[in-house]
């Protein structure tokens, strides 16, 4: 290589390049253009072959190394250079699901770009200069001591063995192939390619989905395929006698639950039988389970789990818009906005990916503004932060509709011209003045009128909620007052705003939309209208009960009176996750015939007369609906567990035995008879699915390309509706003797009842107990520290788990995770439900605190 | 210093006590330039300066003028103005010198800039090493808030709001380089960035910016008070005004002096008020010019050379920063150079691969040049490396190593030659 030296400046810059090269052994060569670059490249390689350590047999990465191909595109595999390089073998193994190794790092730095750029963590950094250049993470201890949350982005675009998932020392890239799906975790609707060997999932990378653009989360990246070969996966189905669970064949299991729910039906009538459909699983299998209730079953008692966190938004949003559904697309609501409203949503935990979006938001200049009671995550990258007292969220959106009305920020054209119900909620507000309600909300007067302007006058401004509105005894009126606040500003039906509830469970928007409610058949078409019902009896080929159905919330007590006699619940573990854990004990004890068809032997399962095996994402192929109203596939990547039924066979089997036939071929076909009886998915088979990435609806015929924003010209139900809603006080408000207000929530690690997540064993190292915020103030006067055993109790229970002492809850208030079965927090919650969407408060209970005395657990 | 040259920067120097006391400042004509400007439109203002024909004293040599039309051109409200006090190599301590001083001129100088620019906020960047530095800046960014020369309506003049805040970094080398710096300011990590931006238009926080050298600012209260004509009269035709020069090494007379441009080489060398020659019964060999990232010449050469940038340009020479390292016979050109490779193997930023891991290897080699354990291939080997080296990397530090290496090798070609064994197997074909 022989470059020019500087030329042209008019007076010489010595930061550059003054003097040309020397040659003191003859001439030198003349080489072409292609030859110093060649040589350039070269040189390069030779370096970082000079101080790197090349052990490319014991290394992961080994055909999948930047370094190893840039190498052999040099045509150089061993350095020219014998100077000094840096140890090798140190190692840092603390993570639990990744390793570093210094020694293999080219410094490229990508992975804290990604870190800071992407997962806007800040926790990766190059450190030091010159030759002690090292990538280090937090304050240059290991990774365990840093903030690192393990997202396991750096991994991923790492390109040498530097960072490398633990999991890879088992599998070299040329053994494996790689399976596009969909991630089984929150709403989000992440694409992840999972990596596959011998028919064997072995580790998961981020594909550049839409939703997710190639990040994941730490359940996404690390514990999406651990639970697949679990040994604890049930493998053949299993009937109780005498107490005991024996494995039967499939079709004894069949033919036993046929006649036992046949028996039922006859001696009680159909109503007395019910079905739990599962969000966790395709909507093909969502598809066929609500419709064997509806046919075989023979009414509408079948339900999802999004009964106990979205149905407001189903409720509300259909009440007020005409979709209960995300108005925008996360990328829609996280690019180029001005302020983003966050209510109610710990994004960080609950839907990491989107988290990471909106901190991206705030690098590149969105304000955020914050209201929840807790001091959440993001709230370090908010501009405001009202920490209202739980379940007064509608209290502080009247005021902040209040101040918009009263300084004129109201759009007034909008209102009057795709809205009704305007002064009877304008009526209603004029009362809620900042002042009054500040002391209701415990936040400052201030701050609801900066919060109101900053919002009002912000050019783009999606309003983004999650459980913090809904899970409350008032979650339907929440929500609306979610549609009250954009459409009062017009922020509805425009890119980068809208209402945008966070869907919880990767297919729960896909379970609502395919009828698994028991007000609804697929495609929200309301049960009891007649044209819709005929519809369905034309399709479906047999005459339907046109009796609203009951929710999951009012089913299981609804054993207690003998009204549900028989239950088959697909893929739910109310034992966890229903509210008064006690009281469901009683629920499902008194069930005359319970049916569990689950991955696992959960806690509700134990309670069945027939358990079933069930497949998991991982071995089928079909579709999840993410929370923007994206359908996206989900394809097979492992080999299915021995033994175990396709889902939908099963209903359709059982719905055969039953008295009515069904049998499909695939899920494809599925798929297509959705088409046909959902006009919202008339557009969508697999075939355009597999073209695009994914496809948003209402998506009506085959040339309709989706739609991104909904109620653009206008709403879904015509005219948008505003809603007076009055504050009430949630029904069950701290007292002298249960003086603290609990909420419940997620945390980043687990995923709900943890059946899946538990399977990872680096996820229980990081999050592996229950515990319960508490306010440092409250604790010193307890004299509990943090870490210190206590007791919890509520009118409903008592249990048993660790304090976590700090200030991410406000005094007087607790929060608990809704995890663990050991210190399980829905012991304690109350089952009060809202009197729309039947949801249970799980944002407000009253419970009382007392330190566990000595011995401590030492766990 | 007895000198007979007009000093125009020193002037001040041993007069202030302490060299904060602004009354003392202003009966030595400080604050005079700054009067003088409040009175101008400020597009006279940088006419003014550009037709002083002040080079950048950081080493650039860019014109000043420019870079302030630059900045007052550049779109925004914002804007701010930048003092670059990140000096800190071997053989360079004018910067220093002056903000220990007389820090108010510097101070006078940045206002006037603002005063220009309508900058609202002024950032002094010095190395944190020198705590005693900063806490005179600091005391004498109090005075001069104190007697409103800093603060809201300076001098009463409405809507004139200026203040400077002094940030203490981490003493890198490579923060002297713009972006750097600007990374630095911002509380990134002091490295440069891979694709340049103007700092004119993109600077600080995304804002126009002036960055400007500590003895650049001191010279703008001087072009004020004497106009750009005397200014230009103090150097050459090309250049205006006087140069602080650091003279150090095997000379008689080492330290700080103030010299104008245009003045022989042999004069600053040899000349009584300056070096006063080679230290007793040596002779000079050779001289590195502007610092580290500078070129070496053989003192033999520089007998004809006036101290101008056009004169040494011409002898790839440059006046850079103002360091003047002088050596005399007994020190060996191969011992020389690997000090000074060292440098650039301590002050690479790690950012570049081939200034991270090519300087520690040039400085390797040079160890081996030292010990005459060459092989025949290896001044070629080197030669290439040190090619690659600054070709390859991005800012100025790997890009400038080459300057002293290769002016070296063509000054004393045979010192190189010596460290060889010729008799040795020859190295393989070198590989790049």
């Amino acid at each position: 290589m022989r470059s020019k030296q500087n030329k042209g400046d008019t007076l010489p810059n010595q930061y550059g390049r003054l003097v040309a090269p020397v040659s003191l052994e003859g001439e030198p060569e003349v080489l072409s253009r292609s030859e110093q670059t060649r040589n350039s490249r070269r040189f390069a390689v030779d370096l970082e072959l000079s101080n790197h350590d090349v052990n490319c047999f014991e290394c992961p990465k080994n055909g999948d190394c930047q370094l190893q191909s840039d190498a052999m595109a040099a045509g150089l595999f061993h350095t020219s250079f014998h100077g000094k390089r840096q140890p090798v073998g140190q190692i840092d193994h603390s993570n639990p699901f990744f390793d570093y190794d210094p020694a293999k790092c080219i410094l490229c730095g990508r992975c804290s770009q990604v870190c800071h750029l992407r997962q806007g963590r800040n926790v990766l950094s190059l450190s030091g200069r010159g030759f002690a250049t090292k990538m280090v993470a937090g304050y240059e201890g290991d990774f365990d001591s840093s903030m690192c949350e393990s997202c396991g982005n750096c991994v991923s675009v790492c390109p040498t063995g530097a960072l490398t998932a633990k999991v890879h020392q088992d599998y070299r890239k040329w053994e494996t192939t790689q399976v596009k799906t969909t991630c089984p975790y929150c709403g989000t609707g992440c694409q992840i390619n999972l990596v596959v060997k011998n028919r064997k999932i072995v580790d998961a990378e981020p594909a550049n989905g839409v939703a997710n653009k190639n990040l994941l989360c730490v359940k996404g990246k690390f514990a999406s395929y651990k639970f697949v070969t679990s040994g604890e996966r049930l493998k053949k189905p299993l009937i109780k006698r005498d107490g005991e669970f024996v494995p039967v064949s499939w079709s004894e299991a069949i033919n036993y639950m046929a006649e036992r729910f046949g028996t039922l039906k006859s001696q009680y009538g159909p109503d007395s039988l019910a079905g739990f459909a599962c969000s966790r699983s395709t909507n093909e299998d969502n598809y066929v389970f609500q419709k064997m209730v509806r046919t075989a079953f023979g009414n509408n008692n079948v339900d999802n789990c999004a009964r106990v966190c979205h149905a407001p938004s189903v409720h509300g949003l259909g009440i007020t818009l005409g979709s209960g559904a995300m108005t925008n697309t996360i990328a829609d609501i996280t690019t180029d906005v001005d302020v983003i409203l966050l209510i109610g949503s710990n994004t960080t935990e609950a839907h990491p990916v989107i988290g990471a979006q909106i901190r991206q938001a705030v690098q590149h200049g969105t304000k955020l503004i914050i209201i929840d009671p807790r001091n959440i995550d993001l709230v370090k990258n908010s501009t405001l932060h009202l920490q209202l007292k739980g379940g007064t969220n509608i209290a502080l959106i009247n005021a902040m509709m209040h101040v918009i009305i009263k300084e004129g920020l109201a759009d007034e054209k909008f209102i009057a011209e795709r809205t009704e119900g305007y002064e009877a909620m304008r009526d209603l507000v004029a009362d809620y003045t900042p002042e009054k309600v500040a002391p209701i909300c415990e936040v400052a007067p201030e701050d609801i009128v900066k919060a109101a302007r900053m919002y009002a006058l912000a050019d783009k401004a999606p309003l983004i909620y999650c459980l913090g509105v809904t899970e409350h005894s008032f979650g339907t009126e929440g929500v609306m007052s979610m549609s009250n606040l954009a459409m009062l500003v017009g922020k509805v039906g425009r890119p980068g705003c809208g209402v945008n509830p966070l869907r919880g469970q990767n297919n729960v928007q896909g379970a609502c939309d395919l009828g698994a409610s028991p007000f609804d058949f697929p495609g929200y078409q309301k049960v009891g209208d007649p044209a819709v019902q005929a519809k369905f009896e034309a399709a479906w080929h047999t005459k339907l009960n046109d009796k609203i159905g009951l929710t999951e919330t009012q089913a299981l007590p609804a054993a207690q009176t003998g009204r549900i006699r028989g239950l088959y619940i697909f893929g739910e573990d109310p034992m966890a996750t229903d509210p008064d854990t006690n009281d469901v004990r009683r629920d499902l004890e008194n069930m005359d015939f319970l049916v569990v068809h689950d991955l696992f032997m959960t806690e509700t399962a134990k309670y069945a007369d027939v358990v079933l095996p069930g497949l998991s994402y991982a071995e089928k192929d079909g579709t999840f609906t993410n929370t923007e109203r994206r359908v996206q596939r989900v394809r097979q990547a492992a080999k299915a567990l021995g033994g175990v039924k396709v889902d939908y066979q099963v209903f359709s089997e059982l719905a055969t035995k039953m008295g009515y036939e069904m049998a499909y071929d695939s899920p494809s076909a599925i798929m297509d008879e959705i088409a046909q009886v959902v006009p919202s998915y008339g557009g969508i088979n697999y075939e355009r699915l597999e073209q695009n990435s994914g496809l948003q609806w209402p998506c009506r015929t085959l040339d309709d390309p989706g739609t991104p924003i909904l109620h653009v010209d206008k709403f879904t139900r015509g005219k948008g509706l505003f809603k007076a809603l009055p504050y009430q006080p949630p029904d069950e408000l701290p007292d002298d003797q249960y003086p603290f207000l609990m909420a419940t929530g997620r945390q980043l690690y687990q995923y709900n009842t943890r059946v899946m997540t538990d399977k990872t064993p680096g996820i229980d190292q990081l999050a592996g107990r229950s515990y319960i915020e508490m306010n440092t103030v409250d604790a010193q006067k307890m004299g509990i520290k943090d870490g210190d055993k206590v007791q919890v109790s509520s009118r409903r229970g008592t249990i048993q788990t660790y304090a976590a002492v700090a200030d991410v809850v406000s005094v007087g208030s607790v929060f608990m995770t809704l995890h663990y079965h050991d210190g399980n927090a829905n012991v304690l919650t109350n089952p009060h439900c809202d009197d729309i969407a039947i949801i249970p408060d799980y944002k407000v209970c009253a419970v009382k605190i007392e330190p566990v005395a000595a011995p401590v657990d030492s766990h | 210093m007895a000198q007979t040259t007009q000093l125009v920067l020193t002037k001040r120097f041993g007069k202030l006590d302490p060299v904060f006391d602004l009354t003392a400042y202003q009966g030595l004509e400080g604050y005079g330039g700054l009067a003088k400007a409040v009175q101008l439109d400020p597009v006279a203002i940088m006419a003014d300066i550009a037709e002083s024909k002040l080079l950048g004293r950081g080493g650039m040599a860019a014109p000043v003028g420019d870079k302030w039309q630059q900045v007052a051109k550049a779109k925004g409200d914002t804007k701010y103005i930048v003092c670059n006090a990140n000096e800190g190599e071997p053989g360079t301590f004018k910067d220093k010198a002056l903000l220990a001083q007389d820090p108010l001129a510097v101070i006078e100088g940045m206002t006037i800039a603002a005063w220009t620019l309508k900058a609202k906020q002024g950032y002094i960047y010095v190395q944190g090493r020198y705590p005693e530095l900063v806490a005179t800046i600091e005391a004498a960014l109090q005075q001069a808030r104190l007697a409103h020369y800093l603060g809201q309506e300076i001098l009463g003049i409405p809507d004139f709001n200026f203040d400077i805040e002094v940030i203490a970094g981490g003493g890198a080398y490579v923060c002297g380089e713009t972006s750097a710096l600007l990374n630095a300011l911002a509380g990134q990590p002091g490295r440069p960035d891979s694709k340049p931006t103007d700092p004119t238009q993109t600077g600080l926080f995304g804002a126009p910016t002036l960055i400007n050298n500590v003895e650049s600012f001191a010279n703008i209260p001087v072009i004020l008070r004497l106009g750009s004509g005397a200014f230009l009269a103090l150097g050459t035709p090309e250049a205006g005004g006087t140069k602080l020069i650091c003279l150090t090494g095997q000379i008689k007379h080492r330290g700080l002096f103030e010299v104008p441009l245009g003045l022989p080489l042999t004069d600053i060398l040899n000349g009584a008020e300056y070096g006063g020659g080679a230290l007793n019964g040596h002779q000079l060999k050779f001289v590195h010019f502007g610092g580290q990232a500078g070129a070496i010449a053989a003192a033999a050469d520089l007998d004809e050379l006036t101290y101008s940038y056009e004169a040494l340009q011409v002898k790839n020479l440059t006046i850079g920063s103002g360091a003047i390292v002088v050596m005399d016979e007994r020190t060996s050109i191969i011992d020389y150079l690997t000090s000074v490779a060292q440098f650039f193997m301590t002050e690479s930023c790690g950012k570049c691969i081939a200034c991270r891991l090519g300087t520690l290897r040039i400085y390797e080699m040079l160890q081996r040049f030292q010990q005459h354990a060459g092989v025949p291939g290896d001044l070629t080997y080197f030669e290439h490396m040190v090619d690659h080296v600054a070709d390859q990397s991005i800012c100025p530090v790997g890009q400038s190593i080459g300057n002293p290496i290769f002016s070296a090798m063509e000054q004393f070609p045979e010192e190189f030659k010596k460290t060889i064994d010729w008799q040795a197997q020859p190295k393989e074909e070198v590989p790049w």
